[in-house]
């Protein structure tokens, strides 16, 4: 079963056509890959998933994205439902200069959930989920910002396992991180994929391969190839994209 | 081939020195004002000074009228100016994008902060006192101190507001909060030092004027029982004992009890908002 399908999706920014013709179905609970080239336009197209494009005055698109067989542009649409089911986690680790457990209880705080008791359990569940809390257990009051790079990322992902997504967008989330944190965050998609859709934009091709189950090639705007990620790097169909696999650009 | 009259390594020498002179010079003039108002006014300063209307305008007695007006003028300008100020900055930094109204809002705020003080008195007496009635009082001087401290406080805030970094937004929106969400929880709390350090400034801009309320706090002596009253703040009693040379030394000795004022506002806040900082960075 599909989770998402894309159909025939264009983006502009002005008059620059960002993403052309893009067709893509996303299946429940697995992990996709999105892989290519800086400015390729894997990034606009998972912020087209979440529509975080709309707060960008020039952003127009035509095409249509289906979560769950539901329109997410249709005007009778919810920005702030779709949100809740559709998390985001950036590039940079952005949590709040607030205290961990606040980062962690905000997105229920926001989607109306007060009750002290559902909110501190949710945010262990969350903090366990996401591999976090036997290092934060102790200091939940101190603030987010003293935690390292890894955990701070960790944490936005608590932060968005905490209202209970049924898709979590990842946009290249290892790529301020060293090598052990990053292990740690593949170690955690790997874990996350039975309960969440994971889509991951990711520079990293070796990464595309540890996590992904699909993977989907961009490149100037489109779609060159997708396929079951064994499949498109072992026997790539299209000659653009076995030359970006093999190092030849990119 | 290249010919130097100064060798680059000389050159980043006396390039440094003449920073480290501006720096120094600067705490010394400081520290030579703030000095010689302190050692001036001390031997007038007691217990009696601070708490006892004056006597004979202020040749003899105290200045607790004065603090009084003092406190009064400058809270009513904060509590006006402060909301005004921060919310205007919200407006701009966070909802009105580029359009032409944001631009002259902000060329507005620029021109009200270059105004002379004196001009904002005189607008105040006729708007304040006479058009809206409310008389020679310390209502009346308030509102004009709060018209002189809002683009202080509107700049200031925006500038913080704006220094919020973006990703923070981000990260809220994708959670699903709105704007007003965002800016409440996230954005607002993330730039309290700053907003805090403008509305200070902005009061202390007030709480030293006296041209500003020269002609609408109405420059009385007696201890005011409301707002409503006339009173004469702090800086007017100063201008009013050195210029009608009523009492230098009195007149230094109230210099001295408004720039220790001064001093022990900026201590305080400036305590408070290192903490903040500290406790909401984790440091």
């Amino acid at each position: 079963m599909n989770r998402i399908e894309v159909e025939d999706l264009n983006v502009y920014f002005d008059d620059a056509h960002i993403l052309k013709d893009i067709n893509i179905k996303i299946p429940k609970n697995t992990v996709t890959a999105l892989i290519g080239p800086s400015g390729c336009g894997k990034s606009t197209f998972i912020r087209t998933l979440n529509r975080m494009n709309d707060v960008i005055p020039t952003f127009r698109r035509d095409g249509v994205v289906y979560l769950d067989g539901e329109d997410i542009y249709d005007p009778k649409i919810d920005v702030v439902d779709l949100r809740k089911k559709i998390g985001m986690v950036f590039q940079k680790p952005n949590p709040f200069p607030k205290s961990i457990f606040d980062n962690v209880a905000y997105g229920l705080r926001v989607h109306g959930i007060t009750d002290k008791d559902t909110v501190q359990e949710r945010v262990e569940e969350s903090l366990k989920s996401a591999a976090l809390w036997d290092e934060v257990k102790d200091k939940l009051d101190k603030s987010a910002m003293g935690l390292s790079g890894g955990q701070q990322q960790r944490l936005c992902i608590a932060r968005t396992i905490a209202i209970k997504p049924e898709v979590i967008l990842m946009d290249e989330p290892c790529s301020a991180l060293d090598p052990i944190s990053t292990t740690k965050i593949e170690d955690l998609i790997h874990k996350l994929k039975n309960d969440f859709t994971i889509i991951i934009v990711t520079h990293n091709m070796q990464q595309a391969t540890r996590v992904s189950k699909h993977t989907s090639f961009f490149l100037h705007g489109e779609i060159v190839e997708s396929n079951l990620t064994e499949r498109l790097f072992l026997e790539p169909e299209d000659k653009r994209t076995e030359d970006y696999i093999t190092g030849r650009f990119g | 081939m290249s010919f130097r009259i100064i060798s680059p390594k000389n050159a980043q020498k006396i390039m440094k020195s003449i920073f480290w002179a501006s720096g120094i010079l600067t705490i010394i003039i400081l520290i030579v004002i703030i000095g010689y108002i302190i050692l001036k006014g001390m031997p007038v300063i007691s217990l009696e000074f601070l708490l006892a209307d004056p006597i004979d305008s202020g040749r003899a007695g105290g200045i607790a009228p004065m603090i009084v007006s003092s406190i009064y003028v400058t809270l009513i300008a904060g509590i006006v100016a402060a909301p005004l100020g921060v919310g205007a900055a919200v407006y701009l930094s966070e909802y009105a994008g580029e359009s032409r109204l944001v631009k002259l809002i902000r060329f507005g705020a620029e021109t009200l902060a270059a105004i002379p003080s004196i001009v904002f008195g005189l607008f105040g007496l006729s708007f304040f006192v006479i058009f809206l009635g409310m008389g020679w009082s310390l209502l009346s001087g308030g509102l004009v101190l709060a018209l002189m401290a809002l683009p202080t406080i509107f700049q200031v805030a925006e500038v913080s507001i704006e220094s919020v970094p973006r990703s923070y937004r981000e990260g809220s929106l994708a959670l699903g909060a709105n704007k007003w969400e965002t800016v409440y929880r996230v954005v607002l709390p993330a730039a309290i030092p700053g907003i805090t350090t403008g509305v200070i400034l902005g009061m202390a801009r007030a709480i030293s004027e006296a041209a500003a309320i020269l002609f609408v706090v109405g420059s009385a002596l007696a201890m005011p029982a409301s707002i409503f009253d006339p009173g004469r703040p702090l800086p007017l009693h100063l201008f009013v004992m050195a210029t009608e040379g009523i009492s230098l030394d009195n007149a230094y000795g109230t210099a001295a009890v408004l720039v220790i004022m001064l001093l022990v506002i900026t201590v305080l806040t400036n305590t408070f908002v290192e903490r903040y900082r500290k406790k909401m960075m984790g440091r």
